[in-house]
C-alpha cells in the first residue's frame, strides 16, 4: 500500500496500538496533521496549549498505564518547547515517543524559518533519537523508536521527520518485529549471582529492602510484596518507588531520603545488608556518600548496568529485569526452604519499632491557619487512598509523598529526577484521558501551577474532571524553607505577590473553583469537591495554608542519613 | 591511569557526537580520539584515550555500551595489547641541525618524508610515549608544527574486537 510519510506515521501509530496522542500543529507538521484528519480511525489527538504540556501529558499517560506515551509537535520552537518534557521523562526512565516535524531536507542547515537541530538539542536527554532521511526508512525507524523506548531501561525517543519526507510516498506494511545488532536488552538476571544474593540475604541480621521506580516500571510490585513477606524484612521506597510496596503494610517503614521517615533512614543507616531493587542511590536518598550506611553490604538488582556501582559500590550486582530476578529469588528461597535468622530479625524489628514510635510525621493543627498536611491527609481519606495523584515540585510534593498512602503502583505520578515544576497538571490530563472514570488529583502549589496554567483551556475542551489541590502558601515553599534554614531567613524572590484569585481564574475557563481558608470548614468543602456533584467537572481547590510550615523530617545537604532534623 | 578504549559503532551521522557528548556530559576526559570506517562499510572503529580510576573507567565503558549506536566496546589496556600512534613533525633544519635531526630521526626509527632547504618533516610511528620522548629530545626552538593521529590499538593474539 503506497502512502505518504505523514499517512505512514498515522497508520503505523494505529497498528502499533497507540490510542491517544498529545500535540500541537505548525508549519513543518502540517502534512502529519492533515493525515490525522484524513486517515486516523481510532487514534485520538488532544490539542494542548503549549508543547511542554503535550510531552508531560504523554508522560503521565505512560506512568499510569505502562504503555508508551506519544506526542507530536512542529519544528523549531515546537521542538524546543518539548525539551523540558523529554528531560523529565529521561530522568525518570519513562517510555515516550516524541514526533517532531522538521523543515524540508534541502533546507536543513540553511537557518530556515523554524529550523533547529532537534536531534542535536535532544541528544543528551533521550535514550535515542532519529532524523529520518528517506521515506523508505520511516516505518522501520518508527518501529525501532517504540522498541527502544519500551524495552530495557525505558526512556524517551525522538523521531524528527522533515516535511518533504512527510509528503514523499513509500510502500507501507506494519513490521511485526524488529532487531538491532547494537541493542539487546537483557532479559534474565545471572542465576549464580542471584544464588549468592539470597545466601547473603538470609544470613543478614539487620537487612532492609530499598526499592525504587524500577519496581513500578518493571511491573514487579507483586513479586516484591511476596518476597518481602516471605522474608519478613522492612521495606522502604524511594520517592519514585512509592506504591511499589503497599504503604499501609506493617513491614513498610516509609519513604527514605532527604524528607523520608526517621525509621526508614535509620534502618538504612544501621543495616548490615541493603537489598536495592530498581533504585539508583540518588543523592536525595543517600545524603553524604562518605557517611552512607557504614556497616552495610549491598545487593543491587537493576536492568541498567550503568546504575550499578555508580554512586555506591555494590557487593553483589545483578543486572536484569527486576520482576524476573525477584521471581527467581522467590522460587530459589522456597525450593531450598531458606529462612532468615528469626531471633536477629525480631531484635531488628524491635529496634525499628522504637524508631517508628517517634512518630516523625506528626504535626499539630492549631490556630486558624490550615496545615498543608491536614489537607493532604483529608484528601487521602476522602479518595479512600485509591486516586491517581500527580504532583508538581516543592513542599506540596513532599507532603503528598508523606501523607498519601499509596497501596498500588502507578498511582503516584511525579517528576522525581528532574524535579519539573509545571509537570502536575498536564500529567494529570494524560492520566485522566487514560482512565476517564478514575479520580485524578493534581497536588500543586501556587508557584508550580502557574508554570503550565494555560492547560486549564485543554481541560475544558476535552472535559477532563481533574481535581486540583493547590496548597497555596503564597511562597515558593521549598525555596523559602531552605532560605529559612540555610540563608539566615533572607527570603530572596521566594514570595509570590499579586497572585490571581484562582477560583475566579478557573471560573473564567468554565471550571469550578473552591477556596478553603478555614480549618473548621476544610473537611466539608473537600468532601463537596470530591462528591458526585462535581464528578464530571474540573475542580480547582485553592487551600490557603500556613506560610511558616516546613517539610520534616529533613536531612540537610551534606549530612548523613542518621543526622536528621525532626521537627 | 591511562586507558585506550576501542569500539565498533554504526557508521551513521551523529554516532560520533553521541560518544563525544557522553564524555562532556558526564565530565570524563578525552585525551585523543580517532575514528574511521572498517572493512565493513556500515561500521566504524573508534579509539579513544581517556584516564580515570578503575571505577570511573568501568562507568565509562558501561555508559558507552548504553548508547544505541555503539555495537561493541573494549578497554584494550585491560590486557596485552599493541598500540600505535602516527606523528609528523615539521622542524626548522638548517646548518648543523640538518645532520642532528637526521640522526635523531634514525634513533627513533623515523622517516624524513618532506625536505626543503629550511625544513625537514619527520614521520614517526609508535607508542604515544615514544612520540612524547622524541618531542622531548628535539630542541623546542626547532619545532614549527606537530600533528598526531591519536592512538589506535588492538589486543594481542587471538582476542579481537569484531561482530
Amino acid at each position: 500500500m503506497e502512502l505518504t510519510g505523514a499517512q505512514i506515521l498515522v497508520h503505523f501509530l494505529e497498528d502499533e496500538g497507540v490510542e491517544l496522542v498529545w500535540g500541537y500543529p505548525g508549519g513543518a507538521a502540517l502534512p502529519i496533521y492533515d493525515a490525522l484528519d484524513t486517515d486516523a480511525k481510532k487514534l485520538k489527538h488532544t490539542l494542548v496549549r503549549h508543547e511542554q504540556a503535550a510531552v508531560h501529558a504523554a508522560d503521565g499517560y505512560a506512568r499510569a498505564t505502562g504503555r508508551p506515551g506519544v506526542s507530536m509537535v512542529t519544528s523549531g520552537p515546537g521542538a524546543t518547547n518539548t525539551v523540558t518534557g523529554i528531560a523529565t521523562a529521561y530522568m525518570d526512565s519513562i517510555p515516550l515517543v516524541v514526533i517532531t516535524g522538521q523543515v524540508a531536507s534541502n533546507m536543513i542547515g540553511l537557518d530556515a524559518f523554524q529550523e533547529i537541530d532537534t536531534v542535536g538539542i535532544t541528544r543528551p536527554i533521550v535514550k535515542h533519537n532519529f532524523l529520518v532521511k528517506d521515506v523508505k526508512d520511516l516505518t522501520m525507524t518508527l518501529k525501532k523508536a517504540f522498541y527502544i523506548a519500551t524495552t530495557g531501561r525505558p526512556g524517551p525517543v525522538v523521531v524528527d521527520i522533515p516535511k518533504d519526507i512527510q509528503n514523499a510516498k513509500a510502500d507501507y506494511q506494519y513490521p511485526e518485529s524488529v532487531s538491532l545488532r547494537s541493542y539487546e536488552p537483557i532479559t534474565k538476571g545471572h542465576t549464580g549471582q542471584i544464588k549468592k544474593a539470597i545466601d547473603m540475604m538470609v544470613s543478614a541480621k539487620r537487612p532492609i529492602i530499598y526499592t525504587g521506580g524500577g519496581v513500578v516500571l518493571g511491573g514487579a510490585s507483586e513479586a516484591l510484596t511476596e518476597l518481602a513477606r516471605l522474608l519478613g524484612y522492612p521495606v522502604t521506597n524511594t520517592l519514585m518507588g512509592l506504591g511499589g510496596y503497599p504503604a499501609e503494610d506493617k513491614q513498610f517503614v516509609g519513604m527514605l531520603g532527604m524528607h523520608g521517615t526517621y525509621e526508614a533512614n535509620l534502618s538504612m543507616h544501621n543495616s548490615d545488608l541493603i537489598i536495592a531493587i530498581g533504585a539508583r542511590f540518588d543523592d536525595r536518598v543517600t545524603g553524604n556518600l562518605e557517611k552512607f550506611c557504614p556497616d552495610a553490604q549491598v545487593v543491587h538488582v537493576d536492568i541498567d548496568p550503568a546504575s550499578i556501582s555508580k554512586n555506591v559500590v555494590v557487593d553483589i550486582p545483578i543486572v536484569g529485569p527486576v520482576k524476573q530476578v525477584l521471581e527467581k529469588m522467590l522460587s530459589l528461597l522456597k525450593k531450598h526452604k531458606m529462612t532468615p535468622d528469626a531471633d536477629a530479625l525480631a531484635d531488628w524489628w524491635k529496634q525499628i519499632e522504637d524508631w517508628r514510635s517517634t512518630n516523625c510525621l506528626r504535626y499539630e493543627q492549631i490556630g486558624h491557619k490550615i496545615k498543608p498536611q491536614t489537607a493532604m491527609e483529608a484528601v487521602w481519606r476522602i479518595t479512600e487512598g485509591d486516586a491517581y495523584v500527580t504532583s508538581d515540585v516543592g513542599q506540596h510534593q513532599m507532603f503528598a509523598a508523606q501523607y498519601y498512602k499509596f497501596n498500588k503502583p502507578r498511582r503516584w505520578i511525579n517528576s522525581g529526577g528532574l524535579g519539573t515544576m509545571g509537570f502536575g497538571l498536564p500529567a494529570a490530563m494524560g492520566v485522566q484521558a487514560a482512565f476517564p472514570d478514575a479520580t485524578v488529583v493534581c497536588v500543586t502549589g501556587e508557584g508550580s501551577i502557574q508554570m503550565n496554567i494555560q492547560e486549564l483551556s485543554t481541560c475544558l475542551q476535552y472535559g477532563l474532571p481533574i481535581k486540583v489541590l493547590c496548597l497555596n502558601n503564597g511562597f515558593l515553599g521549598m525555596v523559602r524553607q531552605w532560605q529559612e534554614f540555610f540563608y539566615d531567613r533572607r527570603y530572596s524572590m521566594s514570595y509570590m505577590d499579586s497572585l490571581p484569585d484562582f477560583t475566579k481564574l478557573v471560573e473564567a475557563y468554565g471550571h469550578v473553583g473552591i477556596r478553603i481558608d478555614d480549618p473548621e470548614t476544610m473537611q466539608a468543602q473537600l468532601e463537596e469537591a470530591f462528591s458526585d456533584k462535581y464528578k464530571d467537572r474540573f475542580v480547582f481547590i485553592d487551600v490557603i495554608t500556613d506560610q511558616q510550615e516546613n517539610v520534616y523530617p529533613m536531612i540537610p545537604a551534606g549530612a548523613g542519613m542518621d543526622e536528621m532534623i525532626l521537627v | 591511569m591511562r586507558h585506550i578504549i576501542s569500539m565498533l559503532i554504526e557508521n551513521e551521522s551523529g554516532a560520533l557526537s553521541r560518544v563525544s557528548g557522553l564524555f562532556s556530559a558526564r565530565g570524563y576526559n578525552i585525551h585523543a580520539l580517532t575514528v574511521a570506517p572498517t572493512d565493513d562499510g556500515s561500521i566504524s572503529r573508534l579509539t579513544l584515550v581517556t584516564s580515570g580510576n578503575e571505577q570511573q573507567v568501568e562507568q565509562i565503558v558501561k555508559h558507552l555500551n548504553r548508547l544505541i549506536d555503539v555495537i561493541k566496546v573494549v578497554d584494550i589496556t585491560e590486557g596485552d595489547h599493541i598500540e600505535r600512534e602516527l606523528m609528523m613533525v615539521k622542524l626548522r633544519a638548517t646548518g648543523a641541525m640538518r645532520e642532528e635531526i637526521k640522526r635523531l630521526s634514525d634513533i627513533f626509527r623515523g622517516t624524513i618524508v618532506d625536505v626543503t632547504q629550511q625544513v625537514y618533516t619527520v614521520q614517526l610511528a609508535g607508542e604515544s610515549q615514544k612520540l612524547d620522548a622524541f618531542i622531548e629530545a628535539v630542541d623546542k626552538g626547532q619545532i614549527i608544527e606537530i600533528v598526531r593521529s591519536g592512538a589506535v590499538g588492538l589486543m594481542r593474539g587471538e582476542k579481537s574486537l569484531h561482530l
